[in-house]
C-alpha cells in the first residue's frame, strides 16, 4: 500500500511540474504548481517530515502562491480571456535540461550513499529544540531578513510620489549620457 | 534500488526531475511571474533533497531545519520578486524579459 | 618520537582589558557617524570634536597604560599579552579567535597610532573648522583608527585582514571626502580599485599559507595533516641561541664574525631554557602567535621538523613559501604603495591634509612594512621572498624619490617622498633587519606626519588663493601640464608661495627641523633608522642581489630625498619675497595646529637617538632592537660583511649625500631670481630628462594604455565571446553557420587590417562587437546554470 501513496505523490508532483513548464496559459500554470507543492508537501509527510508538510502547505500554497497569483492578475488584463505565456527555444531547453538530468542520475549512482535505517516519526518536537538552540542566531537572522524584505517589497511596489518628475529627470540624464 | 521499498534513490530522481523542469522553465519562459515558477520549483527540489538526506542518511532534523531556511527564503524571495515585477510592470506595462532587457549595452 | 621538543617563544598572558584600545574610536565613531549631524546642529562643532578627541585619548591612555604598566616591567620574553575577546569561528581545522595580541611589535604600532592620531584628531580641529560636514570627518577618521588598531592586535589573518578592508574603506572614503569634485572622488576610487589588486593576492597569500599547513600534494591526492599538538620546553627567545638553527642557517652561524655578533648582542640570559613544558598547537592554522610557535620547534639536534617541512614542499614546483611570501608582498605593496601598485598614492592626496598627514604618511600606509615584520618567521624561511621584498623596496626608494624632484605641488612632493620611504622600509624588513624597519616606520611616522601638518598649515594659510576664484577654467590645460606657469588659484602650487618664513614662523622652524631629519642628518631620528637600514642593506647575506648593489640605490635616494626636501622648503619659505596680498591674508596657524607640529617636530628629534644609538658608536645593540628582538627571534641576522671601517665610511657618506643634497636645493632654490637663471641654463641642456620625471615617467598613462585599456579590451573580447557562444547555443544551427561565416569575415577583418592598422584596430573591433557585455536575458542566464554545474561535475574526473 505504502508503494503506492508514494508513486502517486510522485506522479502528481512531475506531471504537475511539467504542467508549470508547459501550459499555454500563465493561469494554468499557476494552478499546476499548486498540485506540485501539495505533492511535494505528501512527499515530505511521506518521510515523517510532520512540521515540514504543514509547513509547506501553509507558506507556499497559502502564502507565496496567492501572491504568485496575485501577480499573474494585476499584471495582466482582467478582460483578456487568455493570460497567454510564451515560451521561446524549447528544444534547446529540452536538451539542456536532459544533460543535467543525465549528469545527476549518473551522480545519484555513482555515488555510495551511506544509509540508515530509521522509522518514521514526528519530529516537530526535534525541530523546535534545533531552532532554539544550535540554529538560534540563523533562525533569528532570518526573521530579520523577512522583515527587511518585507520593508524592501513595500519600497519597490511603491508609487513614487513625484513619479511624472522624476521620469522627467532621468530621460534627461540618460539622453545626455547618450 | 527496488520498486517496492521506498529509499534514498526515490526521493533523488524525483528532486532531479523537479530540478530539470524548473531549470526548463527558467530558460524557456519569457514571462517573469513564469520564471519565478520555475525558481520555486528548483526551490522545492532542493528542500525535498535536503528531507530525503537528512532522513535515510543523517538520521538528524538538520536537513529539515535547512528546508525551513528554504521555505523562509522563498517566501522573502517571493515578496520581492512580486514586487519588481509590478514596478517593471508599471514602467513597460509588460512583464516580458525580451522586451524588458534594457539595460544591456 | 622520544625525543624532546625545544621551542624559543615568549610565554604569552592575559590582560583583560585590550579589547578596550579600539572599543572607544568604534563608539566614537559610532557615535558621530549616527548621531553627529544632529549634535553638530544642536550643540555645535565642539560637540562633535569632544567626542572624537575624547575617544582617542582615552584609547591612547589604555594603550600608554598597557604598555608602560604591563609590557615594560614584565620580564623580557615574556611581552606577549593575548585576550581572547570570543571566538568567531571554529570548522573542521580551522579555528578563528577573536583575539588580540599585544607584544613589543603590536606594542609599538599601537602608541604610534594611538598617539600620532590623538595628536592628528587634534589638529583637525583646527584644519577642519570652516568644514560643513564636520561629523563625516570626525566619525570616518576614528573609523580608521578604529579599523588600523584592529589590523594591528589582531591574533590572526583574518582579524588583520578585516582591519585591513577597514582602512582600506576608510581610505576611500577619507579620499574622497570632498566627493562633490569629481576628480577627487575619483582618486578614492583609484586607491579603493587598486588596493583591491593587493588584498587579492593578500587573501591567495593566506590561503596558500592554511594550506600549505595542512597537508601535501602527493601523487595527485591531498593528504590533509590531523591536527595535532606536541609538549615543547619553552626556551626565552630573548636569549641568545645559536646553534638552534637548521640547514642555511647553521651555515651563517658557522662564520665566526655573525655568531659573535649575534652573541654579543642577544645579552646576558644565558642558555635561557626555562623548563616549563609547553603544549603547541600543530596543524593549519591562522593564528599568528600559533603559527610562530610550530615553525619554533626545535628537535633535539638542532633540526626544525615543521620549519623544515614548510621549506621543503612546493606547489607547481615553486616553493610554497616563496609563493606565500610573495602574495603577501603584493598585499603589502598595495597597501604601502610600493612599484608596480603605487600610483594610488599621490593621487590619495585629494584628501584633507591631516587624512594624508594619519592615513597616507604615518598609519596606514605601514601597514604593509608592519605585516612583513609580523611574518618574519615565515619571510625568514624563504630569502627567495625577501629578496623580492627587498629589491622592489630599493627600486621604489629610488623610483620615487627621482618623481619627487620635481614636483611643484607641495602635497605631491610629500607623496613622492612616503612612497620612496616606504621603499626604505621594506629594504629594512627585506634584508632580515626587522628592527631596522620598523625602527624607520616610527622615526618616519613622526616626521612625515610633521611635514604633511606643516604643508597643511601652509595651504590653511593659502586658502585665500582659492576663495579669490582666480577661476582656472579657462586655463590653458595643455600649457598647465607642461607647469610654464602656476594656476594662480592652487594654494597648493609651491610657485605660488614663498617668502612665507615670516609670517608663519612656527611652522616654518618645525618644517625645517623634520627634514633635516629626513634627510638624514645626525642630529635627528631619521639619520639612525635610514642609516641602519643602508648599512643591513649593505651587510646582509639573505637577499640573493648583492648587498652592495641594496645600498648603492637607497644611497642614491637618500641623495635625491634630501634635495626635494629642501627644495620644497626653500621654494615655500624662502624663493621670493610675499607679496602684498599674502602679507595681508597669510598668517601663523591656531594654536591647536602649531602645538600639535612642535609636539611632532619633537618626536622627529628624540626618537632616533634614544632608541637607536648605532652598535658603532655604544658597543651594544640599540635599545629598538633589543626590544623587537623576541619577536623576530625565529633566525638571526644574516650578516655577510663585517667592518667597522665600512660601517664608519657608510656613515659618512650618506651624511655627505644628504649635505649634497641640501646644498644643491640651496643654490637653486633660495632665491627666486638666481633660480631662474640657473634653472633655465640647466632646463635647456637637460630638458628631456626634467620632462620625463615631471611627468612621473609616464607611469600613470602607460597603466591607462595596457593595464585599464587591455582590461576592457580583454573583456569586450570574452563578451564577444559570451554573446557568440551563448546566443549561438540558444538559436542553435542556422546562427551557427551565419555566425561561423561572419567570424571568418571577422577574422578576416579583425587580423588582416588588424596586421595593417596594428593594435588599435584590433581594439577598436573588439569593441565595436562585444559591446553588449550582457545579453539582458535571464532565459540565457539559465544555460550559463548548466554549464556550470557540468564543468563541476566533470572537473573531478578529469583531475583522476
Amino acid at each position: 500500500m505504502t508503494p503506492i501513496i508514494f508513486y502517486g505523490l510522485a506522479l502528481l508532483v512531475v506531471l504537475s511540474a511539467l504542467g508549470v513548464a508547459l501550459a499555454r496559459n500563465i493561469l494554468y500554470s499557476g494552478f499546476a504548481l499548486l498540485g506540485t507543492l501539495l505533492g511535494v508537501a505528501g512527499l515530505y509527510l511521506f518521510i515523517g517530515a510532520d512540521f515540514l508538510g504543514v509547513a509547506q502547505l501553509v507558506i507556499y500554497v497559502g502564502g507565496i502562491l496567492v501572491l504568485i497569483l496575485f501577480a499573474v492578475l494585476l499584471t495582466n488584463r482582467i478582460g483578456q480571456v487568455k493570460i497567454s505565456s510564451l515560451s521561446v527555444n524549447r528544444l534547446v531547453g529540452a536538451v539542456a535540461a536532459a544533460l543535467l538530468f543525465g549528469l545527476l542520475f549518473e551522480v545519484m549512482l555513482d555515488t555510495p550513499w551511506p544509509q540508515i535505517e530509521e522509522a518514521a516519526a514526528p519530529t516537530t518536537a526535534r525541530l523546535g529544540d534545533a531552532f532554539l538552540g544550535e540554529y538560534l542566531l540563523p533562525f533569528e537572522l532570518a526573521s530579520l531578513v523577512l522583515l527587511m524584505a518585507l520593508v524592501g517589497a513595500m519600497v519597490i511596489a511603491r508609487r513614487a510620489a513625484k513619479a511624472p518628475a522624476n521620469s522627467e529627470a532621468e530621460a534627461q540624464a540618460i539622453r545626455r549620457l547618450e | 534500488m527496488s520498486w517496492s521499498n521506498i529509499g534514498l534513490h526515490h526521493y533523488l530522481i524525483i528532486s532531479a526531475v523537479l530540478l530539470t523542469i524548473g531549470l526548463f522553465t527558467v530558460a524557456t519562459r519569457r514571462n517573469v511571474v513564469a520564471i519565478l515558477m520555475g525558481v520555486e520549483l528548483m526551490l522545492n527540489a532542493a528542500s525535498l533533497n535536503f528531507v530525503a538526506f537528512s532522513h535515510y542518511v543523517h538520521g538528524s532534523v538538520a536537513g529539515q531545519v535547512f528546508s525551513v531556511f528554504i521555505i523562509i527564503l522563498a517566501a522573502a524571495e517571493a515578496a520581492i520578486a512580486l514586487a519588481i515585477v509590478l514596478a517593471i510592470f508599471r514602467h513597460f506595462r509588460v512583464i516580458d524579459v525580451e522586451e524588458t532587457a534594457t539595460l544591456r549595452e | 618520537m622520544g625525543d624532546t621538543y625545544t621551542a624559543a617563544f615568549q610565554k604569552v598572558h592575559e590582560l583583560g582589558f585590550l579589547w578596550l584600545i579600539p572599543l572607544f574610536p568604534l563608539i566614537g565613531a559610532a557615535v558621530n557617524g549616527i548621531l553627529g549631524k544632529k549634535l553638530q546642529d544642536r550643540f555645535g562643532k565642539r560637540a562633535v570634536h569632544t567626542i572624537a578627541v575624547g575617544a582617542m585619548v582615552l584609547s591612547s591612555l589604555v594603550a600608554c597604560y598597557a604598555f608602560i604598566a604591563k609590557l615594560l616591567p614584565a620580564p623580557a620574553g615574556e611581552r606577549t599579552f593575548r585576550d581572547l575577546v570570543f571566538p568567531m569561528i571554529q570548522l573542521g581545522a580551522l579555528q578563528v579567535d577573536f583575539a588580540l595580541l599585544l607584544d613589543q611589535l603590536s606594542g609599538t604600532m599601537t602608541l604610534i597610532i594611538t598617539l600620532i592620531g590623538t595628536l592628528i584628531h587634534v589638529y583637525s580641529i583646527g584644519y577642519m573648522a570652516g568644514e560643513k560636514s564636520y561629523w563625516r570627518f570626525f566619525s570616518y577618521l576614528n573609523l580608521f583608527v578604529f579599523s588600523m588598531l584592529l589590523l594591528v592586535l589582531g591574533d590572526s589573518f583574518i582579524l588583520m585582514f578585516f582591519g585591513w578592508e577597514g582602512v582600506g574603506l576608510c581610505s576611500y572614503l577619507l579620499i574622497g571626502f570632498w566627493y562633490t569634485d569629481r576628480s577627487k572622488a575619483a582618486a578614492g576610487m583609484k586607491a579603493f580599485v587598486v588596493n583591491r589588486v593587493g588584498d587579492f593576492a593578500f587573501c591567495c597569500g593566506m590561503f596558500l599559507l592554511f594550506w600549505g599547513l595542512g597537508g601535501a600534494w602527493e601523487h595527485d591526492r591531498f593528504y590533509q595533516q590531523e591536527v595535532t599538538s606536541v609538549q615543547v620546553v619553552r626556551v626565552d627567545p630573548s636569549a641568545h641561541h645559536a646553534g638552534t638553527g637548521h640547514g642555511d642557517e647553521i651555515a651563517h652561524a658557522a662564520q665566526p664574525a655573525a655568531a659573535a655578533a649575534a652573541a654579543a648582542g642577544h645579552g646576558t640570559a644565558g642558555a635561557g631554557t626555562t623548563g616549563e613544558p609547553t603544549t603547541v598547537r600543530i596543524g593549519p592554522t591562522v593564528m599568528f602567535h600559533e603559527l610562530r610557535q610550530q615553525l619554533a620547534i626545535t628537535r633535539s639536534d638542532g633540526v626544525r621538523p615543521l620549519a623544515e617541512r614548510m621549506t621543503g614542499s612546493t606547489v607547481w614546483g615553486i616553493p610554497i613559501l616563496f609563493l606565500v611570501g610573495l602574495c603577501f608582498f603584493i598585499g603589502a605593496a598595495g597597501k604601502s604603495a610600493q612599484i608596480p601598485l603605487y600610483v594610488w598614492l599621490p593621487d590619495a592626496m585629494a584628501g584633507p591634509t591631516p587624512v594624508s598627514a594619519l592615513i597616507h604618511a604615518a598609519t596606514m600606509v605601514t601597514a604593509g612594512v608592519y605585516m612583513v615584520a609580523r611574518l618574519n618567521f615565515v619571510f625568514w624561511l624563504s630569502p627567495g621572498a625577501m629578496t623580492v621584498v627587498a629589491t622592489v623596496g630599493a627600486v621604489t626608494a629610488l623610483f620615487a624619490a627621482t618623481m619627487g624632484l620635481f614636483q611643484y605641488d607641495i602635497k605631491k612632493v610629500l607623496a613622492y617622498s612616503t612612497v620612496s620611504q616606504l621603499g626604505y622600509m621594506f629594504i629594512g624588513v627585506g634584508v632580515g633587519a626587522w628592527w631596522a624597519g620598523i625602527f624607520h616606520l616610527l622615526t618616519h611616522a613622526a616626521f612625515k606626519a610633521c611635514l604633511f601638518l606643516g604643508s597643511g598649515s601652509v595651504i590653511h594659510g593659502m586658502h585665500f588663493l582659492a576663495h579669490h576664484g582666480h577661476g582656472n577654467d579657462g586655463d590653458d590645460h595643455q600649457q598647465r601640464d607642461l607647469r610654464l606657469r602656476a594656476d594662480p588659484a592652487d594654494p597648493q602650487d609651491m610657485r605660488n608661495m614663498g617668502g612665507l618664513a615670516k609670517l608663519m614662523p612656527r611652522t616654518r622652524l618645525t618644517y625645517l627641523i623634520a627634514c633635516i631629519s629626513i634627510a638624514g642628518f645626525p642630529i635627528a631620528a631619521g639619520f639612525y633608522s635610514k642609516d641602519e637600514i643602508l648599512w643591513k642593506a649593505m651587510a646582509n647575506g639573505s637577499t640573493l642581489v648583492p648587498g652592495p648593489l641594496l645600498w648603492f640605490v637607497g644611497f642614491l635616494a637618500a641623495g635625491c630625498t634630501s634635495f626635494y626636501m629642501f627644495r620644497s622648503y626653500y621654494f615655500t619659505f624662502f624663493h621670493r619675497e610675499a607679496t602684498a596680498e599674502m602679507k595681508h591674508h597669510v598668517h601663523e596657524s591656531p594654536a591647536c595646529m602649531t602645538y600639535v607640529l612642535w609636539a611632532l617636530a619633537g618626536l622627529a628629534v628624540v626618537t632616533g637617538p634614544i632608541l637607536g644609538f648605532p652598535m658603532l658608536w655604544t658597543g651594544s645593540e640599540p635599545l629598538f632592537e633589543q626590544w623587537l628582538h623576541p619577536v623576530t627571534s625565529l633566525g638571526p641576522f644574516r650578516q655577510h660583511i663585517e667592518s667597522h671601517g665600512l660601517e664608519w665610511a657608510l656613515m659618512l657618506a650618506s651624511v655627505g649625500i644628504a649635505t649634497l643634497g641640501w646644498l644643491t636645493a640651496r643654490f637653486f632654490y633660495r632665491d627666486a631670481a638666481a633660480t631662474e637663471r640657473k634653472l633655465a641654463d640647466l632646463k635647456s641642456r637637460f630638458a628631456g630628462t626634467h620632462r620625463l620625471l615631471y611627468n612621473k615617467y609616464w607611469v600613470d598613462e602607460i597603466y591607462q594604455a595596457t593595464v585599464v585599456r587591455g582590461f576592457m579590451a580583454l573583456s569586450r573580447c570574452l563578451a564577444t565571446i559570451d554573446k557568440k557562444i551563448v546566443d549561438g547555443l540558444v538559436n542553435a544551427t542556422s546562427p551557427l553557420i551565419r555566425g561561423a561565416s561572419w567570424l571568418s569575415g571577422w577574422i578576416d577583418r579583425t587580423f588582416v587590417d588588424g596586421a595593417v592598422n596594428g593594435v588599435g584596430a584590433v581594439v577598436i573591433a573588439l569593441g565595436r562587437h562585444g559591446r553588449r557585455l550582457q545579453t539582458g536575458r535571464i532565459n540565457n542566464y539559465a544555460y550559463g546554470v548548466v554549464v556550470g554545474v557540468i564543468v563541476l561535475f566533470l572537473f573531478p574526473s578529469l583531475m583522476k
